[in-house]
């Protein structure tokens, strides 16, 4: 029997408890926090521990990350970096090639927060079939076609307006009229369209996806034979076109593990399945 | 049983070329506003200054990934990231030389900080340089051309001496005092805002400019004909025969206008070449 909406979840706290039916969410909210807070207590409290932004940053003074999607912009704009980049996108591409490319999504982005909050304001008002439908293929295109324009334009243009950069960029070094765009992005998930940005437009998210190809830590639907089809899993989802087959796929012979490029192992489904059906798994490298 | 991955979804042809069209039509209207957009911040405010070593304005915004990292090596606080709303490209580091110039530290810690090459990591003397231009840009306010000795500038420029030197002038008004004017030497001035920052007027006289603003350029085809000497040690051109004529007697060839004009006849001059013979000449009766 299927659940509403509305009421995704309530099961899996009556039969689990509080805690064990948000724990990745709460652990999630406090990753993204404290990456968060470890870039801001620099500038608020002169407590430097990684300074820069999202973009490119400097773990205590040593270690450099980069984004290797910004990166790819520059090296499509024609410049050619420093070692000092080349080196910190091995770090962070390394390190979701391993845990799974959009995790950068669910346990580090600051827009994910608020997109997470206009997908629970409209489970709570009830907003299904009020959905302006995007194809969710648009961000392959954004991704490619923001490539294209710094190719063409010799500039990196999508970083002129892309709320992700901007966003956490703001936080640390001043926002200025950037609040629109954050506001305008939790409008439109809000009110227009179900998980519109990071499900359907972002290109960040298209490029991370692209990263999730080796990745060893995955969500299995492992238990799927305890599935009653309440549905809390697919109500709270981002990407619920991933579970589908995982979940069901058990008389086609499609294995358990969720192999989407676009899972962002933000384990809210373990959290809301009374049932206990997913979790985490680490994949070998050798099976 | 082996587990499988999950087949990919079909799709047919029909969908498929709908799909694309679709995309490519929502892409090219994204690309415009993008580009339009683009274009108007690529312009960037004359008042804004890019770090020491920022390579030019067109392939900086393609070099800069916007991470800050060069405002946070700054120790005096002088680089800023635009913000959404202001002129400039957004997340690009910049200063305003009248609220807080480059204080031209001796290890540039700001360029060592960028993980691209958008500042330059081959400046390694902060002496080269090139943020901005100086210029005086308003000689009716500024007071040294009033005859007052102001010289701020002068003694601010952390290139003292070089970048702005003091020209001594004849003061025409009073007609007996002097004017100090403050010169700007481009090869010498790095742009770092201090004399704009320290100018005492209301509205600095003295304003750093962005190079591509202020810096004019001569043809290639143009040669300074002694520079060209001194390279080659000795001059390019054939040096000039002096031109004979043959002229009608008691004629010469004025070159001021005149044209051909009679010569005085020869009157012997009243003194001898040799002095000893006026002094011995005898006095005319």
């Amino acid at each position: 029997m299927a659940n509403p909406a509305k009421e995704a979840g309530l099961a899996a706290i009556r039969s689990k408890g509080w805690w064990r039916a948000h724990q990745w969410l709460f652990l999630r909210r406090f990753s993204q926090l404290l990456v968060l807070g470890l870039f801001l207590s620099g500038p608020w409290f002169g407590l430097w521990v990684i300074k820069g932004n999202l973009n490119s940053s400097l773990l205590l003074n040593t270690v450099p990350m980069t984004d290797p999607y910004i990166l790819l912009q520059s090296l499509f704009a024609a410049m050619l970096p420093a070692s000092t980049a080349f080196i910190g996108v091995a770090i962070v591409l390394g390190f979701y090639l391993v845990v799974g490319g959009r995790v950068y999504c669910s346990w580090v982005c600051p827009v994910n927060i608020i997109t997470d909050a206009a997908a629970w304001l409209r489970r709570r008002f009830n907003f299904k079939g009020k959905n302006f439908s995007i194809n969710r293929h648009v961000r392959y295109w954004l991704l490619g076609l923001t490539l294209i324009l710094a190719s063409l334009s010799g500039s990196l243009l999508w970083e002129l307006v892309n709320p992700v950069s901007m966003l956490h960029r703001g936080l640390l070094f001043g926002l200025g009229l950037g609040w629109y765009v954050i506001l305008a992005v939790f409008l439109f998930d809000w009110l227009l369209s179900k998980n519109g940005w990071c499900g359907h437009l972002c290109p960040v998210g298209a490029f991370y996806s692209l990263a999730t190809v080796v990745a060893r830590v995955r969500v299995s639907a492992d238990k799927r034979a305890q599935c009653d089809d309440c549905m809390d899993c697919f109500a709270v989802c981002p990407e619920p076109q991933v579970i589908k087959s995982a979940l069901k796929g058990a008389d086609q012979g499609i294995s358990p593990v969720i192999y989407a490029a676009n899972c962002t192992n933000c384990g809210r489904c373990i959290d809301v399945c009374a049932k206990d059906v997913f979790a985490f798994q680490w994949q070998k490298f050798i099976k | 049983m082996a587990h499988q991955k999950p087949a990919p979804r079909p799709i047919n042809r029909r969908q498929f070329l709908g799909e694309t069209a679709q995309m490519l039509a929502a892409s090219s209207l994204i690309a415009m506003g993008l580009m339009g957009y683009g274009k108007h911040s690529h312009a960037l405010p004359a008042t804004a200054l890019r770090p020491p070593g920022a390579l030019p304005e067109e392939d900086f915004l393609g070099a800069c990934i916007r991470c800050g990292l060069c405002v946070r090596s700054c120790p005096y606080n002088t680089l800023k990231l635009a913000q959404v709303g202001d002129d400039i490209a957004t997340g690009t580091p910049y200063f305003i030389a009248r609220d807080v110039p480059c204080e031209m530290c001796e290890d540039i810690p700001c360029i060592p900080a960028c993980p691209t090459h958008a500042l330059n990591h081959d400046l390694k003397k902060i002496d080269q340089a090139k943020m901005g231009l100086a210029q005086i840009t308003d000689q009716s306010a500024c007071i040294a051309f009033l005859g007052l000795r102001c010289e701020v500038c002068y003694n601010v420029c952390p290139v003292r001496g070089k970048a702005i030197t003091l020209e001594r002038q004849h003061n025409a008004r009073s007609g007996k005092h002097a004017l100090f004017i403050p010169v700007l030497h481009f090869d010498a001035c790095t742009g770092c805002g201090k004399c704009e920052e320290a100018c005492i007027l209301e509205e600095a006289a003295i304003k750093v400019l962005p190079i591509a603003l202020a810096k004019g350029k001569m043809q290639a085809h143009y040669k300074v004909g002694w520079q060209e000497k001194q390279q080659a040690g000795q001059a390019l051109v054939t040096p000039d025969v002096e031109h004979q004529f043959n002229l009608p007697s008691g004629k010469r060839y004025d070159y001021y206008g005149e044209g051909l004009v009679d010569t005085p006849e020869e009157i012997a001059p009243p003194f001898a070449n040799n002095p000893l013979d006026s002094l011995n000449q005898k006095q005319e009766p």
